[in-house]
């Protein structure tokens, strides 16, 4: 009894001071949601797109009502074949892939896949990609007025492919150019998903954001290359191609923290992030959001206990929301 | 001072987050200075990252530890050391801990008809043909043919026969049963008679020899294929291989770990691995 009452006492402490810190009120349970343009997610967590499938893959392996969004693989005007095999190989600490974004195409998306995703209470997010400029304003158009998908991501960072994706991601002209023109054809939330492989990344975070992005995703996958010494052969058939894992989370993290500070849109943070204390360090460096990859191959489970760590964390430290959390970074 | 790699004898939890460990090092009192320190690394190797796939051999059941407890079930893989991934495997010891998905992707189809059946393995694809063999054979005639290197890679045979599955080993060297490849013991069966249905696991260039040997004996044929595997779900497309009337223009592509591992012969295009 006398315990119970030490730790009421302890709570009711902590309550006021979060108070006093315009922190709200600690008690319940901590309101992880969080908005990203005009789309309000339950909390920020969701798969990284390509690490996921279109959902249905991991439906039996974890509740996809408990994270913040489902993000599909990048989809194109046309089903795209992809790259030869082998496209992935196993790094230190992570792993390269050079999948080259093979997809079903958004018309059989829109027929196969996307019936399942609205069973789902949870928002989907389409990430896609073109060919040329055309295409992204054309794939854009298709999915404009698409009941069932809240938002859009469009990728202008692949390193796979030979044309799009990384042509327009490494020149800001280009990126304002492609971005501008998604913006003209589609009213939902747009976000755009940023490349590592540049030597300033704000650059164009800042010309995507003026050019009406709603949010930056950063990073994409770092270019790499593994070779075989016994064939002397590339470990991927296109040679070189993304790494992804641990191994890159040092580099997102200091990318999210740069590029928050230069733009005024939110930044949804990826690359590496396994576990709560990975997660935690992207939001305190920045970020709104956060996107599990390649860490889904290894531990399914893990956004639902990233999920479940935020909330823990909140409530540990008497925080009602994530937001003060959020650029919390202390460099004094 | 000097750089060794050594054995742990005891690591003990004294209290609570304490603990005392003792490690082997010879001469090493007659160097130290008391106050000294050494620097330990723990793990030679940073661990995988991504999951190995291997095929299930055997599922069973084990006795409760003791009264009133429950039976234990256990899955048992058969598994050859390639690489980093299974050499750290093969150092487990029971006790160790390991994380497992699945069950995962489609086995062998059993409902194929009646009749009888052609299981063929080259090496360590034997492991997925037990289960099947051990089904199969309640109510029809099932043969293995085992073709391996030499007798070091001719696996569970035993296990196989005390099924009442007959059982056929040829090695390349000629160490056990007939000296040639399974390819050529598998033409001599189906000249002799035919089954409903052949199924293979083994390395490529022997599954493609066995593809167009039951073509030409137009017999039906289910094979095991392996893969590079990120994910085991179908999310990550690193395992895919072409499907039969795969085009550029029109991909028809299948995962290994999703759409597999186990594929009808004619649902797969072989020109990819000529």
């Amino acid at each position: 009894m006398m315990e119970q009452e030490g730790r009421d006492k302890v709570k009711s402490a902590q309550d006021s001071s979060a108070k006093q810190a315009g922190q709200g009120n600690s008690a319940g349970k901590p309101d992880l949601s969080v908005s990203i343009g005009g789309l309000k997610l339950r909390n920020p967590v969701m798969p990284a797109s390509g690490t996921f499938g279109y959902g249905k893959e991991y439906a039996r392996l974890i509740d996809l009502e408990r994270i913040g969004a489902i993000v599909t693989k990048g989809l194109s005007l046309r089903p795209k074949a992809g790259n030869p095999t082998p496209r992935i190989a196993e790094t230190v600490g992570g792993m390269l892939n050079a999948v080259g974004l093979q997809n079903v195409g958004v018309d059989a998306f829109i027929r196969d896949k996307l019936p399942f995703l609205k069973g789902i209470d949870t928002p989907v997010i389409v990430n896609f990609f073109g060919n040329t400029l055309e295409e992204y304003g054309e794939v854009a158009a298709r999915l404009a007025d698409l009941p069932g998908v809240a938002a859009v991501e469009v990728n202008i960072s692949c390193p796979n492919v030979k044309q799009g994706g990384i042509v327009f991601g490494t020149d800001p002209q280009a990126a304002h150019g492609v971005v501008s023109l998604v913006r003209r054809r589609i009213a939902k939330t747009l976000i755009v998903k940023l490349t590592p492989n540049i030597t300033d990344i704000t650059v164009i975070a800042r010309a995507v954001e003026d050019a009406g992005a709603d949010a930056v995703s950063c990073i994409n996958t770092l270019t790499g290359m593994s070779i075989d010494i016994h064939s002397r052969r590339p470990r991927l058939a296109n040679i070189t191609g993304g790494l992804s894992g641990p191994a890159i989370m040092p580099v997102a993290l200091r990318m999210v923290y740069q590029v928050a500070r230069q733009v005024k849109i939110p930044v949804i943070g990826i690359g590496g992030i396994c576990n709560i204390e990975d997660a935690l360090q992207f939001i305190i460096a920045g970020a709104t959001a956060l996107q599990v990859g390649s860490a889904n191959f290894v531990a399914p489970g893990a956004m639902i206990s990233i999920v479940d760590g935020l909330e823990r964390f909140c409530r540990g430290q008497g925080l009602a929301s994530l937001g003060p959390l959020v650029g919390s970074l202390v460099t004094d | 001072m000097k750089d060794f790699n050594t054995t742990v004898l005891s690591n003990q939890e004294i209290s609570p987050g304490f603990f005392r460990m003792r490690v082997l090092a010879p001469d090493f009192g007659k160097e130290l200075h008391p106050g000294q320190f050494v620097m330990v690394r723990v793990q030679r190797n940073p661990a995988p990252f991504l999951r190995r796939p291997f095929c299930v051999f055997r599922t069973g059941v084990l006795p409760p530890e003791c009264d009133g407890l429950p039976c234990r079930e256990y899955v048992e893989l058969l598994y050859k050391v390639v690489g980093q991934g299974t050499a750290i495997m093969a150092a487990l010891h029971g006790g160790d801990r390991v994380d497992i998905l699945g069950p995962l992707g489609n086995g062998f189809d059993l409902e194929c008809g009646a009749g009888d059946v052609i299981l063929v393995a080259g090496g360590i694809g034997v492991a997925p043909l037990f289960m099947t063999g051990e089904t199969l054979v309640r109510d029809r005639r099932v043969d293995l043919l085992l073709g391996a290197r030499c007798r070091e890679e001719v696996l569970a045979v035993t296990e196989f026969e005390r099924q009442g599955i007959e059982t056929y080993v040829s090695t390349d060297d000629g160490s056990l049963g007939c000296k040639g490849l399974v390819t050529e013991v598998l033409e001599q069966r189906l000249e002799e008679r035919i089954p409903a249905v052949v199924m293979a696991c083994g390395p490529v260039p022997m599954l493609r020899k066995i593809n167009s040997i039951c073509n030409s004996y137009e017999v039906p044929l289910q094979v095991s294929l392996e893969a590079l595997m990120g994910c085991g779900v179908g999310a990550c497309l690193g395992c895919v291989i072409k499907g039969a009337g795969h085009s550029d223009q029109s991909p028809r592509q299948l995962t290994v770990c999703e759409d597999g591992p186990v594929f009808w012969s004619r649902d797969v295009d072989w020109s990819q691995w000529s």
